[in-house]
């Protein structure tokens, strides 16, 4: 198991959680465990067509996974993801 | 050859003279430098106050707004007694009453497409401290395109970030996004608010990567993004990597000038004001109070977060916030006539959408929200 920092903008959709506890082997699946726990955050993660959306920034500690294997990138037991959202507020 | 520092900003500036990574020559660069505040806001009024403390020559300010009440929470630029005044005039006032010895440009307009060159080309350095992704991508598009380094800043509640996108040394900002969230995706400040003390931070962080990149010093945030949650105090930094196909920095860039930045981020013809509108479905406060002042007592569904009900609340109206409705589609009936409320007809407006593809045929969004109503049939409530 390991666990995604979901940041403030999409935590009215995690029922307020700042942390989730997601099974899967690899980001892809920590973020389809994600959604499956928590349906109404999937418009916000997906697209209609089912892919992960462009603007989605996902992080292992400092690095994103971008920087690695993209969503195919292998996690550890106990690691910890972070979703970086895109906000725009001054 | 750098203008010279006269006796009495010898005086004023002694503190950074006294630092060697400024010093005399430090301050004398400062004082031939110029720096572009995009927005005068939450973000831009920390920056300006300390750009300006601090001796930047130069400093030009980018905005079209007028000070409101509701700004003086947190942009602390700007006072009670500049509420309707411009708020570059307002900053520029403010900052010149600080520091006397320096320049304040002034651009009352928006930063769009067709002035952006001309007005930041004169700049050595932009701050963007803009409220909306469209100016946003613009501003990095500028500076990308000119070679400037873009001090970013942005806030939400009680998040902030921080990085210097500089495009000939590192990533920019389309490296990291390179593209915005569909509209209505992710709230604004306005519709989600903000903790007032937030852009005091982030707007000070951006004051000063702004004065470590004019001279030279220390690691500026270049390739690294900051991230502040003043709840939990943490300061976090993550890696940022040059995006080798990124559209504007990348290896093969496909955008070579400026575009239509509303456009591209979905949003046609956008407006500063919090205000939905266009979708065909609205009805004015005044036609929902004639409405149920005829007997016809439409479903007044509220979408906004429970907390905000405490301010104000239209009697006989069900709270499901915005984020919960998906999931409680059930607990509505479709059949029955619905009017969706928030604060300014934005949530309702996305709220709309959501009964309308579900099938709620019957439902219409309350143009302007609480607000209007407050305004325009029950002065008795606040608007906030």
């Amino acid at each position: 198991m390991s666990i995604i920092k979901i940041p403030t903008p999409l935590r009215p959709y995690t029922d307020g959680k700042s942390k989730v506890t997601v099974g899967g082997g690899s980001v892809s699946e920590a973020l389809a465990s994600l959604v499956e726990q928590h349906p109404s955050l999937k418009p916000h993660l997906y697209s209609d067509e089912n892919e992960i959306r462009p603007f989605v920034n996902v992080f292992i500690g400092k690095d994103n996974i971008k920087a690695l294997d993209g969503y195919n990138t292998a996690i550890e037991e106990d690691a910890e993801l972070m979703i970086i959202p895109s906000i725009a507020g001054g | 050859m750098l203008a010279e520092l006269t006796h009495e900003e010898i005086l004023r500036y002694s503190r950074h003279l006294l630092i060697p990574e400024v010093g005399l020559d430090g301050q004398k660069r400062l004082k031939n430098s110029s720096v572009l505040l995009i927005g005068t806001g939450g973000l831009g009024s920390p920056a300006a106050l300390y750009l300006a403390a601090a001796g930047i020559g130069r400093i030009g300010l980018v905005d079209f707004d007028v000070v409101d009440p509701s700004n003086l929470q947190r942009q602390i630029i700007h006072g009670t007694s500049t509420v309707n005044h411009l708020k570059v005039e307002s900053a520029r006032s403010r900052m010149l009453d600080l520091n006397p010895d320096i320049q304040v440009e002034i651009h009352n307009q928006p930063f769009t497409s067709d002035n952006a060159f001309s007005i930041a080309a004169e700049y050595d350095l932009l701050i963007d401290g803009t409220d909306n992704f469209p100016t946003r991508y613009l501003t990095n598009d500028v500076c990308v395109l000119l070679g400037k380094p873009n001090v970013y800043g942005s806030i939400y509640r009680f998040d902030g970030q921080a990085s210097v996108f500089y495009a000939r040394k590192g990533p920019c900002y389309r490296c990291l996004f390179p593209e915005p969230p569909p509209p209505g995706l992710v709230p604004s400040c306005a519709e989600g608010g903000v903790l007032g003390v937030l852009p005091g931070t982030i707007g000070t962080i951006q004051a000063t990567e702004a004065i470590k990149v004019l001279l030279g010093i220390g690691e500026p945030l270049i390739g690294k993004l900051l991230l502040y949650n003043a709840l939990e105090m943490s300061f976090e930094y993550v890696n940022l990597q040059k995006n080798p196909n990124c559209k504007i920095c990348g290896q093969n860039p496909e955008i070579t000038q400026l575009i239509d930045y509303e456009e591209f981020c979905g949003i046609p013809g956008y407006d500063h004001n919090e205000r939905a509108g266009g979708y065909g479905w609205d009805i004015s406060a005044v036609e929902l109070s004639t409405m149920m002042a005829n007997g016809t007592i439409p479903f007044l569904l509220d979408v906004r977060e429970p907390h905000e009900l405490q301010i104000s609340a239209i009697d006989g109206a069900v709270n499901i916030p915005l984020g919960a409705l998906a999931a409680r589609l059930s607990e509505l009936d479709s059949s029955r006539e619905t009017i969706v409320i928030c604060k300014a007809g934005t949530r309702s407006a996305r709220a709309l959408e959501l009964l309308l593809s579900a099938g709620f045929k019957r439902t219409k969004n309350l143009q302007g929200g609480i607000n209007a109503w407050a305004r325009d049939v029950d002065p008795g409530l606040p608007q906030y």
